[in-house]
């Protein structure tokens, strides 16, 4: 893919494009993927925690507590987005924080705080979705091919 | 048990989103869009309630279970109401995380202050 794009650039261009490739910094992939998961297992775990805490106390099954974990999450997230704490987390972690529901929680929560001095309807209401939106359309989206395909299927394939 | 299988299992699916970030050069939307797709895909061949079966919140609380549930509240109500039901339905079980956010962030906007 690189290659392709390079072969358009001027000279001067592809020059400096090999030059930034040699001084582009290596990301440490273990490292990071070790920090990712350690960041990542523990945010489960506490969501495990908060999970068997709505099983056992409001009736929910293994299935169903997913719902309420979820809200306690972006819960917190809020507390910690509020006070800054998240954003530390997020660069150590990396993936470790932004792929548990808490980076969608901070994604929303962070663009809704940080726009805030633009006014509540244009910059709140405006900015919200405005890094998440891209999870809800292709979550959507990709939700409802797969659910159509097998609608299909089971109404008119007899599955 | 289910502790334990959560920890390494939620891990694991990090893992998956660090390994797109840095080795293929992925950014945090690219990669969150393709782990909801993953999910529904996932939920699509029946796999995602065994797997929640077997590590509890390590796939409800990743990403991924979004897509997994936007997927189950489709089909839901398209046992009940044929193809229409698809639409109608879509929000039906994923509801909890969008309404959280948008109102979590309404009031963090209200309480905090922005930093630097």
């Amino acid at each position: 893919m690189a290659d392709k794009k390079k072969k358009n650039l001027p000279p001067q261009a592809q020059k400096y494009q090999d030059f930034q490739e040699k001084r582009e910094v290596k990301r440490p992939l273990l490292k990071n993927c070790i920090k990712a998961f350690l960041v990542g297992g523990f945010i489960c775990f506490i969501g495990q925690l908060i999970s068997t805490f709505y099983i056992y106390f409001f009736d929910f099954t293994e299935q169903t507590a997913g719902n309420p974990t979820t809200a306690t999450l972006i819960f917190l997230t809020m507390l910690l987005t509020g006070f800054g704490v998240y954003d530390r987390i997020g660069q150590f972690a990396g993936a470790g924080s932004a792929v548990p529901v808490t980076g969608f929680g901070n994604a929303v929560i962070s663009a809704a705080i940080e726009h805030r001095t633009e006014g509540f309807v244009l910059g709140v209401g405006g900015n919200m979705f405005k890094l998440a939106g891209t999870v809800i359309l292709f979550g959507v989206f990709s939700a409802f091919i797969v659910a159509l395909i097998k609608t299909i299927l089971i109404t008119w394939g007899g599955f | 048990m289910i502790f334990f299988w959560a920890f390494v299992i939620g891990g694991l699916i990090c893992v998956i989103g660090q390994i797109m970030f840095d080795v293929f050069k992925l950014t945090p939307g690219h990669t969150l869009s393709i782990l909801v797709v993953v999910g529904a895909i996932l939920d699509g061949f029946g796999l995602y309630e065994p797997l929640i079966d077997f590590a509890g919140a390590g796939v409800t609380v990743p990403i991924t279970s979004f897509g997994n549930s936007l997927v189950h509240g489709a089909m839901q109500e398209a046992e009940m109401h044929g193809l229409i039901g698809v639409i109608t339905g879509m929000f039906e079980v994923t509801s909890s995380g969008i309404s959280a956010a948008i109102i979590f962030g309404m009031i963090g906007a209200l309480i905090f202050k922005p930093k630097g």
